[in-house]
């Protein structure tokens, strides 16, 4: 894998020569960090408002929550808490390579670490959570 | 910043060279430290956040029944419990903090008019006020026995308030 900074002959002048950040890992992590975090920025707004509505009355609770136990919900459920897992990983990363001195030595295998966990912990996610939701 | 010079008049800009052995000057801290500590914040929360919301995650989608169980008795048999309502509290204020101190960066980022930047602002700060109280309201004074049928222990005794 070509990583030099130092364009050689071969690649020729146009080639641009600050590409170790930008279209690779640590740049897609960073876009996908920010809309993760936004996504959850706005999902905590809604379930603090739905939540709140314990304090209605039971049945108020029961008829909201009730709303989001179809399908699509589900889905658009396990989704969140990917955006939640990938986040927290992600930030976990980030946190590394800003405080462990051998942490941007390793971000790339930091990133790729985060998307086997990420894997590893959303597979049985996604199989226990779509059985409650498409099963009962 | 550096500045430039165009030292041989050549067209070609060149970062200016100080005289050597002139002392570095540190531009003056302009107010506080106020951003280094948002940094440090986003940090330290987000390590805290990570262990609350897995645990939340855990016990309201995993565990049990999962999606499925929750329902306003699941809630009450969660808050009458001071270890939950202590867990859902300061889980509460961090996420919304981090949050919007994650989106102001964002605001900052993007809106380039000054007025823009200021309105949205003015929003995340509003929108961060309403959940922050009322979330903290309806943990304080929820009351898990709200349900006449409800079987919880802290209702049966009667000598719930
Ligand atoms: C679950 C554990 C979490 C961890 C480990 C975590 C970690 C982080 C870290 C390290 C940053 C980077 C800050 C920086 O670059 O200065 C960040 C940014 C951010 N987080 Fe979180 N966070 C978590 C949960 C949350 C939650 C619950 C929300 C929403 C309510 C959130 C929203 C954001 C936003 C909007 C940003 C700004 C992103 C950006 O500037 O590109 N995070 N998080």
């Amino acid at each position: 894998m070509a990583t030099s900074l130092t364009p050689t002959a071969k690649d020729g002048p146009k080639r641009p020569v600050g590409t170790l950040y930008r279209g690779r890992e640590g740049m897609w992590s960073w876009v996908a960090h920010r809309i993760s975090g936004v996504a959850i920025f706005f999902f905590l707004f809604v379930h603090v408002l739905d939540t709140a509505t314990v304090r209605i009355s039971p049945e108020a609770y029961d008829a909201v929550i009730g709303q989001y136990k179809n399908p699509v919900m589900g889905v658009g459920e396990l989704g969140l808490v990917g955006a939640v897992v990938f986040h927290a990983l992600n930030g976990i990363r980030i946190i590394l390579v800003d405080f462990w001195s051998k942490g941007t030595q390793h971000q790339r295998k930091l990133f790729w670490g985060v998307v086997v966990l990420f894997t590893l912990m959303m597979v049985p996610f996604a199989i226990r959570h779509l059985t409650f939701v498409f099963g009962h | 910043m550096s500045s430039s010079t165009d030292t041989q008049g050549t067209g070609a800009y060149a970062p200016a060279l100080e005289s050597p052995r002139s002392p570095y000057r540190r531009g003056k801290p302009t107010r506080s430290n106020w951003e280094l500590h948002g940094w440090l914040f986003m940090r330290m929360s987000g390590v805290l956040l990570l262990v609350m919301v897995f645990g939340h995650l855990w016990v309201n989608m995993v565990a049990g029944e999962g999606i499925n169980q929750v329902d306003w008795s699941f809630v009450a048999g969660k808050w009458s419990s001071p270890f939950w309502q202590t867990w859902d509290l300061i889980m509460l204020w961090l996420a919304q903090l981090h949050g919007t101190n994650g989106v102001r960066t964002i605001i900052n980022d993007y809106a380039e008019r000054d007025a823009t930047r200021f309105w949205l602002k003015m929003a995340l700060y509003t929108a961060t006020l309403v959940v922050l109280v009322l979330g903290t309201l309806v943990i304080f004074t929820f009351d898990p026995c709200m349900d006449p049928a409800s079987t919880l222990e802290v209702c049966r005794t009667g000598s719930a308030g």
